[in-house]
């Protein structure tokens, strides 16, 4: 996204009704975070002047191939979320509902995505809001450790631009754990993908390099998970849905020396506010609680002015540590990218890494983002709150929203479900308080 | 050899009924173990002395399901699921579901912690049957199945078993392409209600016991002159063409299928698992990279329109009925390029929404009234 998504600086109505509120200015790290992804798309834009073959990339696919190859690699998902935050989902979902003939069912990731496709491809004429950043793509990178959607989509992709797809299918984890046959299958594939992506792309695998890549994200991956975990402090460094802002970062950058940078300024400021006792969550902090799901782009600015309304601040997500991915060898790799997502992983492991974040943030509520594109996580969910309540006795609700359309979200719903929850927290509190 | 009529009946009536015909192999002394729709390892239920019973959902009236699903989870999970809460299923030793949408990639979790009596065995498919790995790896997803079937029979399936299932299976296969090359010369006695029916019975029956009742249907069919259909004939593809309501509305309006490309029928028997090759399971593992044109399995150059384009010139079809499951995004990413490829072909598709729970018909039936004029 070459837009941060700092909520506190989307939110004008909020402004306007303010007087004369000095504007805080923009944290070091989130113009850092500007200027990595306006490059992202610059060097996409030069390589393909060049006539280097560029990729588009699914969000959990491993970053550090490509980043060893010195590939150029662009992300439908981060960018689809930064239009849909724009409020300019509109014309991509009806070309796409429309003229394209899909249905509206779809994952709208994927809706706008194929739109805006259609307009690189020439077969529609939809104004690009961006000018057409995301460049027209010569192969796929696919996993599928997200959804199955995925797989779907990039087919859909493959044959409307005639261009190959380079898929490791990472299966998803009825067990615990990734079993070892899973591993090997997964090893074999990515073996294959790596000899083959050389040969499409006439680029060299190079051991060192991929060592030293393997090791920058290694970093990025722990410091990553480290800002998240600051947010354990009370009150919490920074606002939660801030740290949406980095996943770009995370995403797209997984690999590279510019991430560690953000993310060691990242870390720098959160630790700044925390010993000087501050926090750039624009209330004060009554409640904390965790955030289940991927962010309403299209309604970001509203969820934090109703949560800032009540002081609840979301200081555990289920969502942004996916791309906290650890490992230190190929097959540590395949291990790692097929339980990288809970999306991937059975109700089990999904309910122990909720409960563990739940605790260590010391939540006192969940929020469940019933996000209308991404059946994966919605056909779980209600199992999952249920137990996960009970586990951690914390109340939970839920609301209708969407990634990115805008069309299935009601502002009064999200408000009446807020203060529901708020009613039951503050019940717990005085509950608490009075022994 | 009996009637054919009485035949076709039998398999309707296991249609209508599947309970029933649990409870006969259950009264037999059989296990039976459920599988969830669309693809389940049959084989290795029936080389393990058990009954696998499909699980394609059903009418019924949402209830306890909707604590686990949301209201847009297609209308076979959902029925699965009440069917599994209200204990419809009580009696099947276990259910196989495999996770090959993101829908049933929930289902296998629901079912674990909604329906703790019927104890749930999770396969994954590989997706990426480019890789060689893949075998190996379907391999031991088989090999996690068995062992959990032999707790519940106490001891391990025998090679010698699997080998002979999969004679059963590949001769049950080759029955059921013969009975769907009869049936179109007979499209006035098979109706597309009883086509569905001699299918779908499929799942409901021990394989070699159905095998028999088709073959004689086959040659109670073959004994009858060839019927020159006057009427229209349709290629149905998608998941399923049901409930039976959609049959009748297609026979409504004269128009017969002469062949089909859904999961949930011709797709179950169209890939056979090779005789030779190396032992049961290394080739069972290799029959699933022959499936084919179904939206669940990752396939490059959306193939679908292509093989409908064939199939409706073989079976001298005037169109084609695409029947999509309400909430199968499989189905609707394959839906555009599908319909594109056929108007490229000259083919005329209608799609239909197909909804297990549907009360009301008449929106399909003003829709299959105006392809039909259209034909």
């Amino acid at each position: 996204m070459s837009d941060t998504l700092n909520p506190t600086a989307a939110a004008p109505a909020q402004a306007a009704a303010a007087p004369a509120k000095p504007k805080r200015p923009k944290a070091k790290s989130l113009l850092m975070i500007g200027e990595q992804t306006n490059a992202l798309f610059e060097n996409a834009r030069l390589a393909k002047e060049r006539g280097e073959k560029v990729g588009w990339s699914a969000s959990i696919f491993p970053q550090e191939i490509a980043e060893t190859l010195g590939l150029n690699v662009l992300y439908p998902e981060n960018h689809t979320a930064g239009i849909a935050a724009r409020h300019q989902a509109d014309p991509f979902l009806q070309e796409c509902e429309g003229p394209m003939g899909y249905s509206n069912d779809l994952c709208a990731y994927a809706k706008l995505n194929l739109a805006y496709t259609a307009v690189l491809n020439g077969e529609s004429s939809v104004e690009l809001p961006d000018g057409g950043k995301m460049v027209k793509p010569d192969f796929l990178l696919l996993t599928n450790n997200i959804c199955n959607q995925l797989t779907k989509w990039y087919e859909n992709l493959a044959r409307q631009l005639d261009i190959p797809v380079f898929f490791i299918d990472t299966c998803y984890n009825p067990m615990d754990y990734v079993t070892e046959t899973r591993v090997r299958y997964v090893r074999a594939q990515i073996d294959q993908l790596i000899r083959d992506l050389c040969a499409f792309t006439g680029k060299t695998w190079d051991d060192e390099r991929f060592k030293k890549v393997m090791e920058i994200s290694q970093r990025n991956s722990y410091l990553w998970e480290r800002a998240n975990n600051l947010m354990d402090h009370k009150p919490a460094p920074i606002g939660g849905f801030e740290l949406f802002n980095y996943m770009s970062a995370m995403v797209c950058n997984r690999g590279k020396e510019s991430t560690t940078a953000i993310m060691e300024q990242l870390n720098a400021e959160m630790e700044q506010h925390i010993k000087e006792g501050t926090s750039t969550f624009p209330a004060k902090e009554e409640y904390r609680v965790s955030w289940d799901g991927i962010a309403c782009w299209p309604y970001l600015s509203h969820n934090l002015r109703t949560l800032k309304q009540y002081g609840i601040n979301m200081v555990a997500s289920s969502y942004g540590k996916a791309w906290a991915i650890q490992y230190d060898d190929l097959d540590g790799m395949a291990r790692a990218y097929c339980f990288a997502s809970t999306n991937g992983d059975n109700a089990s492991t999904m309910l122990s890494r909720r409960y563990e974040a739940l605790t260590r943030m010391g939540c006192e509520g969940t929020i469940y983002h019933v996000n209308r594109s991404c059946k994966v996580m919605d056909c779980q969910m209600m199992e999952v709150q249920r137990q996960l309540s009970k586990m951690a006795g914390v109340p939970f609700t839920s609301f209708d929203g969407d990634q990115a359309d805008y069309r299935n979200y009601s502002e009064a719903q999200f408000e009446t479900r807020i203060q529901g929850l708020v009613e039951v927290m503050k019940q717990n509190k005085e509950a608490k308080s009075n022994g | 050899m009996a009637d054919l009529q009485e035949s076709i009946a039998r398999l309707q009536a296991a249609c209508r009924d599947p309970r029933a015909q649990m409870d006969r192999y259950l009264a037999q002394g059989k296990k039976v173990v459920g599988c969830f729709a669309p693809w389940a390892p049959e084989e290795l239920v029936h080389a393990s002395g058990m009954i696998p019973m499909g699980m394609w959902g059903g009418h019924t009236e949402l209830k306890s399901a909707k604590s686990y699903l949301p209201a847009f989870a297609c209308s076979i999970m959902q029925a699965n699921m009440e069917f599994g809460l209200n204990g419809a299923y009580e009696g099947m030793s276990a259910v196989i579901i495999p996770a090959i949408c993101d829908t049933l990639r929930c289902m296998t979790q629901n079912w674990r912690f909604g329906v703790k009596s019927i104890p749930a065995i999770a396969i994954v498919y590989p997706q990426n049957r480019r890789s060689p790995a893949s075998t190996d790896y379907l391999i031991s997803e088989y090999e996690g199945v068995l062992l959990q079937l032999a707790a519940l029979t106490g001891c391990m399936m025998s090679e010698t078993a699997l080998c002979e299932t999969i004679r059963i299976y590949n001769e049950h296969n080759r029955t059921m392409r013969e009975f769907a090359a009869a049936a179109a010369e007979h499209l006035d006695v098979i109706t597309p209600q009883v086509r569905h029916a001699v299918f779908k019975s499929a799942f409901f029956f021990e394989k070699s016991e159905h095998t028999a009742i088709v073959q004689d249907i086959i040659a109670g069919l073959k004994a009858l002159p060839v019927c020159q259909w006057s009427g229209k004939k349709v290629v149905l593809t998608g998941i399923m063409c049901e409930p039976e309501q959609v049959l009748d509305i297609l026979a409504d309006n004269g128009i017969a299928v002469a062949a089909d490309d859904l999961v949930q029928e011709s797709q179950q028997f169209r890939a056979d698992t090779p005789e030779t090759g190396g032992g049961g399971l290394k080739r069972l593992a290799l029959q699933w990279n022959e499936r084919y044109g179904c939206s669940l399995i990752h396939e490059l150059g959306k193939p679908r329109g292509g093989e409908l384009a064939k199939l409706c010139a073989g079976a001298g079809a005037d169109g084609v009925i695409n029947c999509m499951v309400k909430f199968c995004d499989p189905e609707e990413y394959d839906q555009p390029w599908l319909e594109k490829d056929l108007r490229a072909a000259g083919i005329p598709c209608a799609s239909i929404e197909i909804d297990q729970q549907n009360a009301s018909f008449e929106q399909i039936r003003t829709r299959v009234q105006t392809f039909c004029e259209l034909l």
